[in-house]
């Protein structure tokens, strides 16, 4: 598999306080550890398990994703922008890998 | 002719042979979850606490021509304030081979309570979604997706 390669789409500037939508997507496989390769042999399981949404450190959401979640994925999820900050979005591999995705939104 | 298979005729081969493929392909494949799987899960997070309907704005397809990738859109009503907020959202499917999906835990940090994600439906079943709120309340929906294609390898 080639390395997983987040992408975020989110505006780069927001009005204080303002409610902005993120959208997240994630190439991965999200191998449900279900399925058999040609040989018969059970291909084993690797998925991102969890992602983990920050801003300036502090939390704002986390999902825990199941083997039922699609392979690249997809994630869209609103945030407040309460001053200017970085938002930071982590992405963490059953191999435990972390794919992290840091964003500068400046609010005026 | 039909002496050349001895007391067992052509039919009757592949009649047998075929049936024993059909188990062989289908059986190994995981067993898939039930409603009363879903049930197990809430319970054994929430135990008895009762479950009101509402709150949960649960947008699916009806008909989802391909299982691999199923839009779930959602939003959990709730002011999102330090004192009232929505704690967590939990997502079962009853017809999958695991009936887990996704949870999703929120903070007052967070405007709302609302998120997309893409699902992976193995056959038509229904997905449930509980949502705990930050007093301890929690509230469910039930949605039935129609799955053309099943999406878990079957």
């Amino acid at each position: 598999m080639s390395n997983p390669t987040p992408r975020v789409r989110m505006p780069t500037t927001a009005k204080k306080g303002e409610v902005i939508e993120v959208k997240t997507l994630i190439s991965h496989e999200m191998e449900t550890g279900l399925r058999k390769d040609s040989s018969g042999k059970v291909v084993p399981r690797r998925i991102i398990k969890q992602f983990v949404a920050k801003f300036n450190g502090k939390e704002i959401m986390t999902a825990d994703w199941h083997p039922a979640i699609s392979a690249n994925p997809y994630q869209a999820f609103f945030v407040r922008v309460p001053e200017s900050g970085t938002f930071e979005f982590t992405w963490h591999d059953d191999n435990g890998s972390v794919y992290k995705s840091e964003h500068k939104v400046t609010a005026s | 002719m039909a002496s050349k298979f001895g007391s067992q005729t052509r039919r009757d081969f592949i009649v047998t042979t075929g049936t024993a493929v059909a188990t062989a392909t289908v059986a190994p494949s995981v067993s898939l979850a039930k409603p009363d799987d879903v049930t197990a899960e809430i319970k054994k997070l929430y135990g008895d606490k009762p479950l009101a309907q509402g709150k949960i704005k649960l947008d699916l397809p009806t008909i989802a021509e391909n299982g691999l990738v199923v839009p779930l859109n959602f939003e959990v009503e709730s002011p999102m304030s330090d004192k009232d907020y929505v704690k967590s959202v939990h997502f079962w499917a009853d017809g999958n081979p695991n009936p887990n999906i996704a949870s999703f835990r929120f903070t007052p940090m967070s405007p709302k309570a609302a998120a997309q994600i893409r699902i992976r439906l193995a056959q038509t079943q229904n997905i449930v979604a509980v949502a705990e709120m930050s007093d301890g309340k929690l509230y469910t929906a039930k949605k039935e997706v129609k799955v053309t294609i099943g999406g878990c390898g079957g």
